[in-house]
This record gives structure tokens, sequence and C-alpha cells, in this order.
């Protein structure tokens, strides 16, 4: 105790030890990253607004028809999306529909206990609907096989894997993604009506008419990406870790699209307050990382095209 | 000047507001917060000994139940439930009792929109009829823009559903001081200016959220008088 108290009140003076260090940060975890905030630098070594490395891998679930793993720091995000044909409903014959899940394996983090679901996978899969459908990022429509007869459900799941801060907005970029990268299979009409799969070689003759020939991607417009702050007193923190968001409980999730056009702003109370001056600032953070994102998302979808051809 | 809405309301113009609290009379605190036919009854218990695994037993903890009018609870009253917890958690004082939970119980009585703004005025009335301690109210509004661009308040629900974007938010009462220095204040903007929890739905220009975020500011003074008033009388059931 005495070794803590000597670091918390002067630098250094031989208590610069590993252990010493790593005692204050988990008894007065506040103080310890007010320290460091003090110096505009972040105990990972971060500045205060940059977010964490981000590495989009897409394809990554051989039996999904669009799948990607996002990786920013040590967060990491599963999504797949899984087609099924269905039939339309009466209100919209001519949409099919996209159904998403959140899920929080045990695995993901040591709060999550085996056997209770977690509190936040419902929450997290609720905004991540709103702000997907909202967005308009994917026309519905693209989804129709046959109108009043026939559509496409896709089901998008996002696993998470690893749960280290701003979960909602690496699940919203591995949901983006996954889209993206999604390959509607081919089908076609058999005799009575029905739709089945067109399997194997697509270029070999088949006897039946292929229904979605020029139907095989999504034409994504508006893709919306997302910036998580913390508010901490008179800081701004991008891109929290886990440990972050313990610590200091206030966080600010800004959406934005590739049109510049605010899809949600979120901020679910805590303890500091958002004024306009730090929600400007929080916006224009998150601009900033939309460019960044969108980058590596052109460019991680385009090594995978190349590998296809 | 702008266009009369389906209810005969003008763009700034909220709904006839009633507040009644102590209505139950086995909870510690109860209040019903009416906001036209958007009706929410609260209940508050506690604080009550011991916390739930994984909260801060040096802290109070808060739990929101929320009761839907029909059915079971989804990923909608989930989230509802969370945000709530969030922004109670921000208002009340809580290393005053440190290691008790209070819970608060929401029961929606009907809903025609803006459910959620009137689920945390209700709330803030049934804490403060449960004498639990806090640091400010919180009163809460939302605010939807039209398709052709106007801004309106307290949209109902029929509203809501063809609205381009809406924006729920909650403020700090103004507080009445006799202390100058008391009203804190930050590169000219008052605390009572600071957002304690939004949530927006659709999408909109930055400049449109702001324009919401000052109606709503403008409105939550309102709602902030009402609610010292309504809270000021005593109610004799």
């Amino acid at each position: 105790m005495a070794a803590v108290k000597e670091d918390a009140g002067g630098r250094g003076g031989g208590f610069e030890g590993e252990m010493e260090v790593e005692a204050y940060r988990r008894l007065f975890p506040l103080p310890y990253y007010e320290r460091h905030l003090l110096e505009s630098v972040r105990p990972d070594a971060r500045p205060l607004s940059s977010a964490r490395d981000t590495s989009i891998a897409v394809g990554a679930v051989s039996s999904a028809d669009g799948s990607a793993l996002v990786k920013t720091g040590e967060t990491t995000m599963l999504a797949a999306i899984k087609l099924e044909v269905m039939s339309p409903s009466q209100d919209s014959p001519d949409e099919g529909s996209l159904a998403i899940d959140f899920h929080m394996p045990p695995i993901c983090s040591p709060t999550v206990r085996p056997g209770r679901p977690a509190e936040l996978a419902p929450v997290l899969s609720k905004q991540l609907s709103d702000v997907i459908s909202r967005s308009k990022m994917i026309h519905l429509k693209e989804l129709s096989l046959v109108s009043g007869k026939a559509a496409w459900m896709a089901y998008l799941d996002i696993y998470c894997l690893n749960a280290d801060g701003s979960l909602f907005d690496v699940a919203l970029l591995s949901a983006v993604a996954a889209l993206a990268h999604l390959h509607i299979p081919l089908v076609s009409l058999n005799d009575e009506g029905r739709i089945i799969a067109v399997s194997g070689d697509p270029s070999r003759k088949t006897t039946r008419e292929v229904v979605n020939k020029d139907k095989r991607k999504l034409s994504l417009n508006s893709v919306p990406f997302s910036l998580t702050c913390l508010l901490h007193k008179d800081y701004i923190l991008a891109d929290p870790t886990a440990e972050e968001e313990s610590i200091m409980d206030t966080p600010v999730t800004v959406v934005l699209d590739s049109l510049d056009c605010l899809v949600s702003l979120y901020k679910p109370g805590g303890a500091a307050l958002a004024l306009t001056s730090s929600l400007k600032e929080c916006v224009s953070l998150t601009r900033r990382r939309v460019q960044e994102l969108r980058s590596i998302l052109d460019e991680a979808l385009q090594s995978t095209e190349m590998d296809e051809d | 000047m702008e266009e009369v809405r389906a209810d005969g309301r003008n763009g700034q113009q909220l709904r006839p507001l009633v507040c009644t609290r102590n209505l139950l009379h086995r909870a510690h605190g109860s209040a019903q917060w009416c906001q036209g036919d958007t009706i929410v009854l609260a209940a508050v218990y506690g604080p009550k000994a011991g916390t739930k695994k994984g909260e801060n037993p040096e802290k109070a903890s808060i739990e929101v139940i929320w009761k839907p009018k029909t059915g079971q609870i989804g990923k909608t009253e989930k989230q509802y439930e969370m945000i709530l917890r969030r922004t109670l958690q921000s208002i009340c004082i809580l290393t005053i009792h440190p290691n008790t939970t209070t819970s608060v119980i929401l029961q929606v009585v009907s809903d025609s929109g803006a459910l959620l703004p009137c689920a945390i005025n209700a709330s803030c009335a049934a804490l403060v009829d449960a004498g639990i301690p806090l640091k400010h109210l919180a009163v809460s509004v939302s605010c939807g823009l039209t398709q052709n661009g106007s801004l309106i308040l307290d949209p109902s629900k029929v509203e809501e559903q063809e609205l381009q974007a809406f924006v729920c938010m909650a403020f700090p009462n103004s507080p009445v001081t006799v202390l100058p220095e008391a009203s804190s204040s930050k590169e000219g903007e008052p605390m009572e200016h600071g957002i304690i929890t939004s949530t927006s739905y659709g999408s909109m220009s930055v400049n449109d959220y702001l324009c919401c975020i000052e109606y709503g500011r403008a409105a939550s003074a309102k709602i902030s008088e009402f609610l010292r008033r309504s809270l000021e009388t005593e109610h004799n059931p």
C-alpha cells in the first residue's frame, strides 16, 4: 500500500517497477487514466482521438453466402449471411427481408457467463437492425425473385468473438462487409413453379432458365460507418477499449453514412453531459474515421475479388 | 407560417401533460405521466439491501423493469430498459446508499408515440415521490423531422410513422438557485444544455440534428417548469 501511495503522489522514486504500476492501475483505475489523459496519451500509447488498427477479412466462412471477419484492436466480430427462399408477405410482394441477430457467447468476455444470455446482446441487435434498415443501405427489392411468389430471406448473424470495447462499431463494420461480400446463388424455377438451386458449373447448359442471372450482388448505397467516443470531463476518447468503457461511463456513438448524413446519434445516459461543442467534436472525429474505414473496406473487397478471378 | 398537424397542434406545441403521483399504496414511490394519449405508470421500490452480481457494491444500483401493454418483452423493450437504467443512474446520487438496489418498474398503459420520453419523465417523477436522492431531474422530449423538412415536437404515433427521422432526448432540468456560481457553465453553455440521453432514428443532416436538439431544449424548459410545479403541489390520495 505504501508503494502504491508513493506512486500515486510523486512520479518515479524507484517505484516504477512492473508490479507497482500494475497494482496502481487496478486499485486506482480512474487516477491512473487521468494522469495519462493529462499527457494526451492513453495507456496503449494511442493519442486520444485515434482509433485502433482495423483489419477486414471478407469471405471468412466458406459455407455462408457472405461473410466477414473484422478486428479492431482486440475486438473481433464474425458476420455471416445465409440466404433462404421464402414467400414474401402480402403487404410487400416484391421485397425480400433481412433478419439481424447479434450473439455474445461466453467466450467473448469474462462478464458473460455461460447459460445466461448477455444483457447487451439484444440491445445491440436492435441498434444494428435500426441503423441498417433506417440508413436505406440495401434495397429490399433487390432480394426479390418472383414478385409475390418468392424472395430471399437473408439471415445476418454477427458473433462477437472477443469483446474489447466499441462493440457496436465493429459489429456494424462486419455486417456491412458481409453484405458487400454477399454472393446471391443462382436459382431457377422448376416445372411446378418452385425455386430450386442451380448447382454445379453455371456455364453448363441448363434446360431451365435462371431467374436471377443479373442480380448476383447487392448494390449498396450510402454505407453507414460508426465511431464510439467516451466523454470524460473535457476529454473525448475515440474507439475505447473494454477497460476504458468500464472506468469512464459516458459513450456517444455516432453513425454517419457515406453521403455524410447522420443515421444515428446514440448516447445512453452516463455521468458526463454532452454539450453541443462536444457533440460537434464527436461528429468530426467520426467523419475522419468514416474515410479510414471506407478505404479499408474497399481494399479488403478488392483484394478478395482479385483472388476470386 | 407553418402547417397545422393532424391533431390541430403547430410544430412547437406539446400534447397536454398530466402528472399524478402516489397512486400505488405498496410502492415506495409511484407516478403516472400522460402526454396526450401516451400514458406510462412508474413504480419505485427501494433502496433494497444488496446489489446483483456484477454491480459495483460501493454504489447504489438501479434496476429497470419494462412491462409492455401486451405480450412478452422483446429487443425494443430491452433497449428501453438499458437506456432508462443508464439515464436514471446518471441523475441519482449513487454514493449515498451503497450496496443497495432500487427497482423502477414501468407499466405502459397506452402508447401513442413518444413512449421513451414519457417513460423517462414518469420514472423521474416516481423517484422524487420515493425520496431517492437525485442530483437533478431529467426531462425528456422527442422531436421529429418530417418529409418536407420541418421540425415537429412530441410527434404522435401516426406522425412518427411518416417521419423521415426522429430524436428522443433528455436534458437536466434548469436549476433554481440563489448561489450565483452554482449554475455551472462551460464555454458559454449552461449545464442544463448538456444532453443526458439521445437516441435518433432515420437519416438526417448533422445540422437538422442540432436543430432538433435546440427545439428539444426549448421544450424541455417548459416541461421542466411543469414538472417542478406538479412536484410542489401536495397530493392527497
